[in-house]
Parts: structure tokens; sequence; C-alpha cells
């Protein structure tokens, strides 16, 4: 075969890569159109008057697909931009197809897919009715060729322009937390310049673009990172010191600066924090996936709502006080005695599910440990126990931890916040001793190899029932700080959902890394909770999340130290090498 | 000499939790059922509805559950995302069927019902077949050698995406199949109180499991499934093309699936996003029920799983004066499939698996 001949092979080849990527993208296109993330976020402006967050994801997936085809274009710039233009136009035509069987066809697309409403047909022509099908077709060709272009750029042009728009699109997402606290205070002009009701405005989009590409261009951080690098060991640490205190106060004053909502969802991913380092124990250090963890979440939650209810169900009432000693006292209604206990009563109940299952194979303990949860829902939500749990009226009017008139500091939400931020510390600390313990490395051991641990002297059933105990009370500190945190436990609170949540968040963060837990934390219960708007597609999200983690990321966001150098592989070994996944196999 | 004596207690202790565990199940089963057959509050009608009812279901759950079995059987591999192939297969039925019902066709006749419940499962398995090849394709096979959990939480995100997609897709709102008067009336037997629907259900699930039987016994493709779960690496020393087995596998196990989604549909009526999960759940139980990995373990436990999820609330339960049992009918499965999977992870129908294979 001559030259020639396999370089225009090799161009048909790229030719049909382009084709295949444009029709992947033409398939996501279509699919967040239907299933209403274009049509639904077409309500919510990015920029005022500009561009919806709808259009946003449009864009991005033409983005997506041109950037991809020029990454496999053959060299020289004009086959690449060609390729991106080609994939990026390619991805249009399930759009255009749509709107010729939808509009011009006359054909009710919507009594089967609910979204293909006249909304999305506007935001698909740009407003231009039947004449416009062609429109997402040449857009996306011009969107991709943009993709193109920009991947050609120089990296000194290129990243600054890429830190703009990313800029624009994080400012404008967070847009009302950023204004909500500036319009109170002295900003309260410049949050009007910068923010619309709703997204930024174009002054503002401009000011977040310009303002991210200087920062692009100067880059202080690497320059800051080198210079630290340069100190002495000892003269570092001395740099923490500060760094600690400021991070100190910048949490002490953060619910009163934001406001009590904010200060809700920070508790709320502290107490998923919380939970997250329960369950890294037993899954991320021993292995074992633990789908039921909502099952001690719930003996949690229903022990201090019991302990503390003012309602009818409350076991105690306000005058039932042990005296000690001297002005000492034990209440069982307060909320101090009633976590400890909850705790306690989260790791006997481990125990008890945990022995017998714990002899079982990993992927039969993750199903057996799920029943176990939707027995616990099940059963807190049953006729049977209604007299003592409440069953669907559940356990209401638990009084908040701290009683504080409204005004005070600790009024309300915040002191949640701090009493989910002081607990999810200890245990951070707890769970670090734990790790670095002969038992944190009996559970490593068992993880990579069970046999092999056992037959160095690790007893199997103490050290696996022992993660699960651990795991098991902090899921019930968890619950604790819960109940306490919304003031009922109702037996729908009880869901799969606490559990995948905490599975979800490990292994985004990464599994066996503590860090990594408080990342996912963030990613996965602080924003969805933020973003109200976009609870509908939490879970669609966390799907796609933990199918992505797994193929492409199987340490996490932020690996632990031992499974980054497991990791630590040559690039030649492709991603999906055995060899390469920390999770140890726990079956025989 | 001390450490061994401990580990001699532990294991001594958590052998008497076992039995006991065992024997206050026992007790609670036996006791129950006493109680409530001699409590006389039941008719002989009445246990005979339960039954039937129980068979209905069984079928349902027997054919997810062969679905399950295969997957593991050539995989080693829990398909959690079964259940929401099966809820895909359901809602491709059900806009067959309305189409059908809009048109007039599905209350044209007896005839007309029957070709169109043929047409419903066959839009329904090619549905179900499709989803599952793309989550195969997709979020499975980059995964085949990885280490047993990677697949499985991979396979649980692929369940979540699928539910919260049909729920974008086509709205969160519960969906009803059109009522088919004809399937409703009860066959003219005397002493056999069965619907037309429910004896189309047995019959169809028997068919297909025959029809299953026959593939995977008879024919070479299902002889080439069989040696893979025998022995991948074998296999494909002897010519067989692996991936296409597996392929295969995942789609025959969809179809069953999907075809049982449209009948559930039929059956009872409802559909939303969710349907999946529960019985997706209960059919892997009844897989572990049978043996997982066996074929006609799987047929045996989903029936036997409808029996019991069926008669179990009333039977048990009734006679301990436990109110409202019939709330807690999903416990009942939950509780066996946990006792199943400690006390017999093999399964009822014995060793297919050893435990160093599986």
């Amino acid at each position: 075969m001559t030259a020639v001949a396999m370089a225009s092979a090799g161009q048909r080849g790229a030719w049909t890569g382009a084709l295949r990527i444009g029709l992947i993208g033409s398939a996501v296109a279509l699919y967040v159109c239907l299933n209403g993330i274009v049509p639904i976020f077409h309500a919510r402006p990015l920029i005022r008057d500009t561009i919806s967050l709808g259009q946003t994801a449009l864009v991005l997936t033409f983005l997506g697909a041109g950037y991809l085809a020029t990454r496999r274009a053959p060299p020289g710039a004009a086959m690449a931009l060609a390729a991106a233009a080609l994939a990026g136009a390619t991805s249009g035509v399930s759009l255009s197809v749509l709107l010729l069987v939808g509009k011009l066809a006359g054909i009710d697309v919507r009594a089967v897919f609910i979204q293909a409403s006249p909304v999305l047909y506007e935001v698909l022509t740009v407003g231009t009715g039947e004449a416009g099908f062609w429109i997402p077709i040449a857009v996306g060709a011009i969107i991709g060729t943009a993709a193109g272009a920009m991947s050609l750029l120089p990296r000194r042009i290129a990243y600054p322009l890429l830190a703009g728009l990313l800029s624009v699109l994080m400012v404008g997402l967070f847009a009302s937390l950023l204004r909500t606290p500036m319009l109170g205070g002295p900003l309260n002009q410049l949050a009007r310049f910068l923010f619309a009701a709703e997204g930024l405005t174009r002054e503002g989009a401009v000011i977040a673009f310009a303002a991210a590409g200087v920062f692009g261009v100067l880059r202080p951080q690497a320059h800051l990172r080198r210079r630290a690098a340069e100190l002495p060991d000892a003269q570092r640490r001395r740099l923490l010191i500060p760094l600690i205190g400021l991070s100190l106060l910048f949490f002490l004053v953060l619910p009163h600066v934001l406001g009590p909502f904010f200060a809700h969802v920070v508790a709320f991913v502290a107490l998923y924090i919380l939970m997250g380092f329960g369950l890294n124990i037993t899954l991320g250090l021993a292995g074992l996936l633990d789908l039921g963890f909502v099952a001690f979440f719930a003996v949690g939650a229903y022990t201090v709502g019991l302990f503390t209810s003012l309602s009818e169900l409350g076991l105690f009432t306000d005058s039932q006080c042990l005296a000690l000693w001297d002005g000492f006292a034990v209440c069982p209604q307060s909320f101090w005695f009633a976590v400890p206990l909850a705790i306690l009563l989260a790791m006997a109940f481990g125990a008890f599910l945990g022995l017998p299952i714990l002899g079982i194979r990993g992927d039969y303990l993750a199903i057996a440990t799920l029943g176990f949860g939707e027995i616990i829902r099940i059963l807190a939500g049953s006729d049977l126990l209604l007299p003592w749990l409440g069953g669907p009226q559940g356990v209401i009017n638990i009084p908040k931890p701290i009683d504080a008139p409204p005004g005070t500091p600790l009024a309300g939400a915040t002191q949640i916040y701090y009493i989910g931020l002081v607990c999810a510390a200890v245990i951070w600390f707890v769970a670090i001793r734990l790790r670095d313990s002969r038992l944190g490395r009996a559970w490593i051991a068992i993880r990579e190899d069970e046999d092999v641990a056992e037959a160095l002297g690790v007893s199997l059933v103490q050290t696996k029932l022992l993660a699960y105990m651990l795991g098991a009370a902090f899921a019930g500190l968890g619950g604790a700080v819960f109940a306490g945190l919304i003031g009922s436990v109702f037996y729908t609170d009880i869901n799969l959902f606490v559990s995948i949540n905490v599975v979800a968040l490990i292994i985004v963060g990464g599994m066996g890394s503590f860090p990594g837990v408080v990342v996912g934390a963030i990613f996965l219960i602080g924003l969805p909770e933020l973003f109200r708007e976009f609870a509908e597609y939490r879970f669609l999200f966390y799907g796609m999340a933990l199918i992505a983690m797994m193929i492409y990321r199987p340490g996490g966001l932020l690996p632990s130290k031992i499974a980054q150098r497991e990791l630590h592989v040559p690039d030649a070994v492709a991603p999906t090498d055995p060899g390469m996944v920390p999770v140890g196999e726990t079956g025989a | 000499m001390y450490t061994r004596l401990v580990d001699r207690l532990t294991d001594l202790a958590i052998a008497a939790f076992l039995w006991g565990l065992r024997l206050a199940v026992v007790a609670v089963v036996v006791v129950g059922s006493f109680l409530t057959l001699t409590s006389g509050k039941y008719q002989t009608e009445t246990w005979a509805d339960l039954i039937s009812f129980g068979l209905v279901l069984g079928c349902i759950y027997a054919l997810i559950a062969l679905g399950y079995t295969m997957v593991y059987g050539i995989l080693r591999m829990i398909n959690f995302a079964h259940g929401e192939i099966f809820m895909c297969g359901a809602f491709g039925g059900y806009f067959a069927a309305t189409a059908l019902g809009r048109s007039g066709f599905l209350h044209a006749g007896p005839l007309h019902a029957l070709i169109s419940v043929a047409l419903i499962m066959l839009v329904a398995a090619t549905v179900s077949t499709s989803v599952a090849l793309l989550v195969e394709r997709i979020a499975y096979r980059p995964l085949r050698s990885a280490p047993r959990l990677v697949p499985l939480i991979s396979a649980i995100g692929a369940s979540f995406f699928l539910q919260y997609s049909v729920k974008g897709l086509f709205g969160p709102g519960i969906y009803a199949y059109p009522d088919v008067a004809v399937l409703k009336e009860v066959v003219p037997v005397p002493l056999l109180h069965v619907r037309w629907m429910d004896l189309l259900v047995i019959l169809a699930a028997v068919a297909m499991m025959a029809g299953l039987y026959f593939f995977v016994m008879r024919t070479k493709i299902g002889t080439a499934i069989r040696a893979v779960s025998e022995d991948q690496s074998t296999a494909a020393l002897m010519g067989i093309d692996v991936n296409r087995a597996i392929v295969t596998t995942f789609a025959v196990g969809a179809a069953m699936a999907g075809a049982a989604g449209a009948l559930y549909g039929l059956k009872f009526s409802t559909i939303n996003f969710f349907s999946g999960f529960y019985p997706g759940i209960k059919a892997f139980t009844a897989a572990v029920l049978g043996g997982i990995g066996n074929v006609p373990g799987a047929m045996l436990g989903g029936l036997f799983l409808g029996q019991v999820e069926s008669l179990g609330p009333t039977l048990f339960l009734d006679g301990l004066e436990v109110p409202a049992p019939n709330q807690l009918k999903d416990a009942i499965a939950f509780i066996m499939l946990v006792m199943v999977l400690i006390f017999r992870p093999s399964g009822l129908l014995g060793e297919r698996i050893t435990r160093q294979r599986a």
C-alpha cells in the first residue's frame, strides 16, 4: 500500500470517527431535550436575555462533540476544524428530525415524551417557528467548529479563555447564592449591577469572564504554590497554623453571613460527611458494600426522637432527671443523653445484623444489607410498631438540642450547623486514627485478600464485625443529628436513598479516602440541596456518576494514598485493567 | 492458646445465634400458620384465590429471575439494573397497549385481544432488549474483568439512571394499562376460580420458560452460553465467540423480563418509573432461592416466592394477631431473601455453582 493510499484510509477512518462522535452527541442532545433538562431549565437564565441554562446544556453537548472530534482528527488545522464541524452538525441532526416529526409533520410526540412541549420546539428553533428546523444542525456545526478552534489555540490563550467561560458558568449557576447576602449590605448596588433576579446580567458576565481570564493569564496560584514548595518544612508547617485559624473563623461566621438556609445546607453536608466516614470504614477500608446503612441511621434517629420528643410518643418528660451528685443530673430527655445511647444502640444493632451475614460473599452481602434496610423501613411504617414508632404519623416535636431563643447566635439551624461540623471534625479524627491503627491495617488486609489476611492471623469474623459495628455507630450518630436537625422522624425519611447517597458520595470521593468523603458530600449532597431546581435530576446524575467513576476513575476524585499507589501504572495500560481497581474482591 | 479459646467461643456464640434465628423464624411460621388455620377465619375459597394470585405473581417473578440467573451464570455478576429493564419493558408495553386500545383493535373480541397481548409483549421485549444491550455495552462491558463489587456498583448506577431517565422522559405519574374486558371474565370451569388474564399469564410464562429451556439446552448458541458459563477461557479456546454468548444472554434475559413487564402491566394495570425496583429485588431473591446460575431453579424459586408473598401475610401473621399483615408482605419477602443468603446461598436446587467458582 502506498503512503498516499494509507493517508486517505486514515482520513476516511477519521471521518467515520467524527461521524460516530456526532451520532453519540446526537443521542445525548436528544436525550437532554426529551428528559426535560432543556425545556425546564430554559426558564432559568444563565445570562439575562442572552442564554438560559437549558440552552447551555445543548451548547455543552455540541462543544463536547466538537472537542472530541478534534482530538481524533488527522493532523492539520483545517482537518481538525472540519472534523469538529462535522461532529457538531451531526449532533444537531436528531434535534432537527425531532422538529420535523413533531412540528412539521404534526405527529404528537408528546403522547409518549411529555417534555416534547412547544417550549422545547421554541428553544430548538430559537423562536423562528416551523421554518427553523435546520437551526440545530447549523448551531451544532458552528459551536462544534468553535470547540475545534479553541482546542487548536496555543495553551497560553486557550487556558484563560476556558477559565473565563467556566467562571461565567459557575458564577451564573451560583448567582442567587452570591446575590442574596450582598443585597442586604453595602454591596447592594454592585449586586444589582452584576446579577439579575436569576443568573447574571450581561455586564456581570463580561466581568466574570474578564476576571477569570486575567486570573488565567497571571496564574497567581501556581506562583504561590511554587513559593510554598520552596520554603523549608518547619516554616511551611508554621504557615499552616494561620491557615487553619482562618478557615475556622470562616466556618464560624459563615451561617451568619449567608443566612439560615445556607447553614441548613452545610449542616446537611456535615451530616452526610459524618455518615460517609462511617461507611468509608465499612466499604472503603474493609471492602464490605453495605446498602442497608439506613437501618442504623433509623435506629439513631428513632432513639433520639423517642427520647427527646415532646409529643405523646416521647418516652420521658421534662421532670424525669436523675440527680447523680451535687448540681449534676442526668436527664434522659436531653439530646446529649440520647446521642451516646443512640450510638450504642446502633452498634448493638450492627452486631445483631452483622453476625449472621458477615460470612457471606461480597455481592451477596450487599443485597442482604439492602434487604435489612428495606425490612427496617417497612417495619417503621407498619401498624405493628405503630404504638411505639408512630407509623405514618412519625415522631414529631423534637426540640433543638440547645435551648436558644430566636435572635441569639445559636438559634435555629445555626446550632445544628455547629453541632454537625463539630461532630464531623471529631469523627474525622477518630476515623483517621482507626485507619492507622492495627485494626485499620487488618481491615485493609481483608479488603485486599481475605485468605492471605486470615493466614496471617487476622480474625475475619471479629475484624469484619468491628468494621460493620463502627460503620453502624457512625450511621447512628448521623441519624441522631438528623433527628435534631429536622425536628421530626418519619418512616419516609428512612429510605433506600439515604444508603445510596452515602455509597455514591464515597465512590465519587474515593473509596478509603477521607478527604474524598468531604468532596463527595459537597458535590453530591451540598450542590443538590443548594439547587433545589435540579432535585429532579439528582439521582439521574448519581447513576451516571457511579457508572462513569467505575469505568474511568475507580479510585474516585481524591483517591486514598494506598489506592493512588496501586493506581500508579504507566499510561499504556488500559483504564479497565483489573489490577487497577482498588476495591478488593471480597469473594472467596 | 488464649486467642484460640476466644475464637472458639466467638464461633460457638455465632452458631448459637444463627440457630436461634432459624428457630425463631420456624416458630413464627409454624405457630402463625397453626393459629390462622385453626381460627377458621378464612374459607377454602379465600385460600384458592390467594394461591392463584401467588401463582400469577410467581410466574412473573420467575420470568424476571431467569435474566438474573443467566447473567449471573455467565458473568458472575448481579445485574442490579435488571428490575429496571423489566420496568422499561412495561413502559414499552404500555405505549403499545394504549395505541392498540385507541385504535379499537384491543377491544374487538377475544381473538383480537390475544393478538394484541402477543403484540404488546413483543414490543415490551424489544424495548427491554434494546435497553439491556445498551446498558451492557456502556456500563458492564468495560468492567468485565474488574473485581466483583465494581460491576455491581456500576449496575446500581445503571439502575438509578434508568429509573430517573424514564421519570424524565415519560413523566413521574402513574400509567394505567387499558382494561381488556374479555380477559377480566372468569374462566367457565367449575371449582377453578381464575380469570382469563391469570390463565394467560401462566400459559405465556410456561411457554416462554419452555422455549428458553429449549434454547439453552438444544440450540448452538445456547450450548455456547453454557460453555462460557462453565469456563470462559476454555470456551474461547474452543472457538466460541465469548462476547456473542454474553450479549445473547443479556438479550434473552431482557426479552423475558420485558415480556414479564407487559404481563405485569396487563395484570396489575398500573406502572410507574419505580415499578421495577421491588419486583427486581424479589426476582433476585427467587433466583438465589433456586440456586443462582440454575435456570430451572429460577423458575421454581419464582413460583415459591410468589406463593410465600401471597399466602405469607395471611397464613403466618394473621394468626399471631399482627395488625394489617398485608403491609408486611414485602418485609416477608426481604426476610426470606436475607435468610436464603445467610443459610443457603447455593439455593434450594443444590450446588450448581460451588463456593470456589462462584
